[in-house]
């Protein structure tokens, strides 16, 4: 059983039947190069707004540029335009290339897809940037936007479900098992979160169904498990395809495959209320998020081991493989980022972590160790194959943007970690005569220091994602062609293996 | 002990099982933690003194959202002796009761607002938010002087209608009189009578310092001048704040 599903990504003479079943792979690489394009815009942006917390002049006086209205834009760039690209993307590739099977609705309804999700975002991007928002962390597109989104994704449910029912292959491979609930868990959480009643039907305004309190829960049960399943189960779905397809391996376990689909779709959901510790949500609701966050650990790391042991008489390649380094650094910051979740959601570290930068540094561990490294990993694997070059055109280059990257995620977290436990101490500091000794400008003066360095180490992860970009733009245009027979190529013969 | 993976390859032939067994385990954790929100009367604590927003606080409210004044302010101050002497009482569930969505926040780049109504003057706030580095040096905080332009409030009516539809208790009367309360409110020598009728302890200022125009800075002084100060915690006991 355990070979049955590893051929599914390992099968032999893949490249070959490309052509014999015509995968659609026009707008895979129209998805690919937007990827990197939304990479770079997201990275810019939070630059931007980093330098702003650390100068604030450079709010500019101007409405449209306040760090209020460009910080939605800096989240939204990189989760639902780097992150959805890279996810919409590679999903289409995987689905169909695992499956054995053409992409149901062919061409066209994977370039609607494209321009679809492309209007979806500069719709999103514009609203922000006039101040039409929901005021919903991660869910500030307003109502119309929201509806134009919903049809976007039941069109992509029905092309993903629709090539996996066509498909050849007797199972469904382990990476489209996290694809689908990535898919079907976004749909219900979206729906759920963006429950609004306009002010009228040509007001771009609109309010929330619930209130307060239970607004709250559900805007953390959708806000975390954007968290869990678009920026995990779709990545692991990522993580389940290319690590084995760089490595020449097929996946570690089998059965542990199964345990981490399982165990982590169904724990996700409860971690919600460890955003809202202390709070006036009922103690119950908030120490069941605690439990469920904590064990949250096990399943997190379950896919870890899977992803890592994967590589298990294949480290050598990390030597070779520039490109893989990505991909499994990315499972390495996937387990600690899944490791300093689960003691943050506990009560009493949350109570000093909380409102702090120490959240944030947590975020951007995930976001840009997790989320881009894997997503970096892809796209050096996927440019070769999709043009159908020999490889990328600059292996150095590629070694230059993983350390420019690592070294700029190390500043950053380690900025946030130093100033979110200071300003959490500094908040909760008494004097020797029992008085509050700091006042709170004190603690945001504090944290200047740290902000220019988060700023730096943003700009050497921008700069590195500039090199990217010009490197494989030199592969589309410049590199090699792989010759037609797959096997004498390299990029194309490891994809064939 | 893992033989019952066996039978996984069911699972892993079928789509629709697939889907549908997702759909399933991904429903339940929302499910428990968010239906008894609704369903035990005792989540939103009984205490007096909440009201509806009035139309003035409301558009100050949607400016306080436009502008993402949650993304570095919090509205919700815990339960800690360092927080109770820096804001003041801990926040009811029932302070945000009318608040459609919430706006609790999750970061504290600038202090928590929850208790920020009547801690300041009208002034200080006005000046503040036009250039905040005027007043406190050390801040960060994005300069708002933009607010000082008129404020659209035609579409107030429709504002009110849609958060009755949703179960903010506006009256017909309150609607009907939207516009002449948002202008009694933002002009402190206008009769007082009917509008503080319908608006408990609602108060009347030149909130932006000059009483000719409505401003959005009058809207968004208007809303932080009030926020906290609605339930009176002299008269609340222990056991009107117990929740399940």
């Amino acid at each position: 059983m355990a070979s049955a599903t590893a051929t599914a990504a390992l099968a032999p003479g893949q490249a070959s039947r490309a052509q014999e079943v015509g995968y659609v792979e026009a707008p895979i690489r129209a998805f690919a190069v937007i990827t990197a394009f939304w990479g770079v815009v997201g990275f810019l942006v939070g630059v931007v707004i980093a330098l702003q917390l650390a100068y604030p002049l450079l709010n500019l006086d101007l409405e449209w540029t306040t760090f209020g209205r460009l910080r939605p834009l800096h989240t939204s760039a990189v989760i639902f335009a780097f992150g959805g690209n890279a996810l919409l993307g590679t999903s289409l590739y995987v689905v169909q290339r695992t499956c054995r099977a053409r992409l149901f609705g062919g061409d066209d309804a994977a370039w609607f897809l494209f321009w679809g999700y492309q209007f979806f975002i500069v719709m999103a991007a514009l609203g922000y940037v006039l101040g039409i928002t929901q005021g919903k962390e991660y869910a500030e597109p307003e109502w119309y936007v929201d509806l134009w989104l919903t049809f976007v994704w039941v069109v992509y449910l029905v092309v993903f479900g629709g090539t996996i029912v066509k498909r050849e292959e007797p199972h469904i491979y382990v990476a489209n098992w996290f694809y689908l609930a990535f898919i079907i868990t976004i749909a219900m959480l979206h729906i759920g979160n963006n429950l609004h009643v306009p002010v009228s039907l040509g007001s771009s305004a609109s309010y929330s169904v619930p209130a307060g309190v239970q607004s709250a829960m559900i805007q953390w049960w959708y806000g975390h498990n954007a968290v869990g399943f678009f920026l995990t189960a779709g990545f692991l779905g990522m993580m389940y395809y290319f690590i084995p397809k760089q490595a020449e391996r097929p996946v570690y376990s089998y059965r542990l495959s199964i345990v981490h689909f399982w165990t982590l779709i169904f724990l996700y959901i409860w971690a919600g209320p460890h955003h809202l510790h202390y709070t006036a949500l009922p103690d119950w609701a908030q120490v069941l998020g605690m439990v469920f966050s904590v064990v949250l650990w096990m399943p997190s790391w379950g896919g870890m081991i899977n992803g890592l042991m994967t590589l298990s008489g294949a480290w050598d390649k990390l030597r070779t493989n520039p490109a893989l380094r990505f991909s499994v650094t990315a499972v390495g910051f996937y387990g600690m980022s899944t490791f300093e979740g689960p003691v943050m959601s506990i009560r009493a570290v949350n109570g000093l972590s909380h409102y702090t930068d120490w959240t944030i540094g947590h975020v951007h561990s995930g976001a840009m160790g997790w989320v881009g490294f894997i997503t970096f990993g892809a796209l050096y694997y996927l440019f070769p194959v999709l043009w159908r070059k020999k490889g990328v055109w600059s292996e150095k280059l590629i070694a230059w943007h993983f350390w420019l990257a690592t070294l700029g995620i190390v500043f950053y977290i380690t900025a946030m970690w130093v100033s979110g436990i200071m300003q959490g101490l500094m908040w909760r500091a008494y004097d020797e005569l029992g008085f509050l000794q700091y006042a709170f400008v004190e603690t945001v003066e504090a944290m200047h220091p740290y902000y220019v360095i988060r700023a730096l180490g943003g700009v050497l992860y921008l700069t590195g994602a500039l090199i990217m970009c010009f490197n494989l733009w030199k592969t589309v245009t410049d590199s090699e062609a792989a010759e037609p027979a797959p096997a004498a190529s390299p990029a194309i013969a490891a994809a064939a293996e | 002990m893992f033989a019952w993976l066996r039978d996984h390859g069911i699972i892993e032939r079928n789509v629709i099982l697939m889907g549908v067994l997702t759909l399933i385990t991904v429903s339940i954790g929302g499910l428990v933690q968010i239906v008894p929100l609704f369903a035990v009367e005792t989540t939103i604590e009984r205490v007096s003194g909440m009201r509806p927003y009035t139309p003035l606080e409301l558009r100050g409210r949607d400016i306080y959202i436009r502008e993402g004044c949650y993304v570095c302010h919090s509205q919700m101050v815990r339960p800690f002796r360092d927080e109770l002497e820096r804001y003041g009482h801990f926040s009811l569930a029932a302070e945000s009761m009318y608040d459609h969505p919430f706006q609790w926040g999750s970061k504290r780049t600038g202090p928590d607002l929850a208790r920020v109504g009547g801690r300041y003057s009208d002034d200080w706030h006005a000046a503040h938010l036009r250039d905040p580095r005027a007043l406190v040096p050390a801040s960060i905080m994005p300069p708002y002087a933009f607010l000082d332009r008129p404020l659209d409030y035609s579409d107030i009516e429709a504002r009110m209608r849609a958060l009755r539809a949703v179960g903010v208790p506006y009256t017909d009367e309150m609607i009907a009189n939207a516009r002449a309360d948002l202008e009694a409110q933002a002009r402190p020598d206008a009769d007082p009578a009917a509008f503080q009728g319908r608006y408990a302890r609602a108060r009347q200022a030149a909130f932006d310092g000059d009483p000719t125009r409505i401003t959005e800075m009058d809207a968004l002084v208007a809303y932080l001048q009030m926020l906290g100060t609605l339930v009176d915690f002299r008269d609340v006991t222990p056991a009107q704040l117990r929740q399940p």
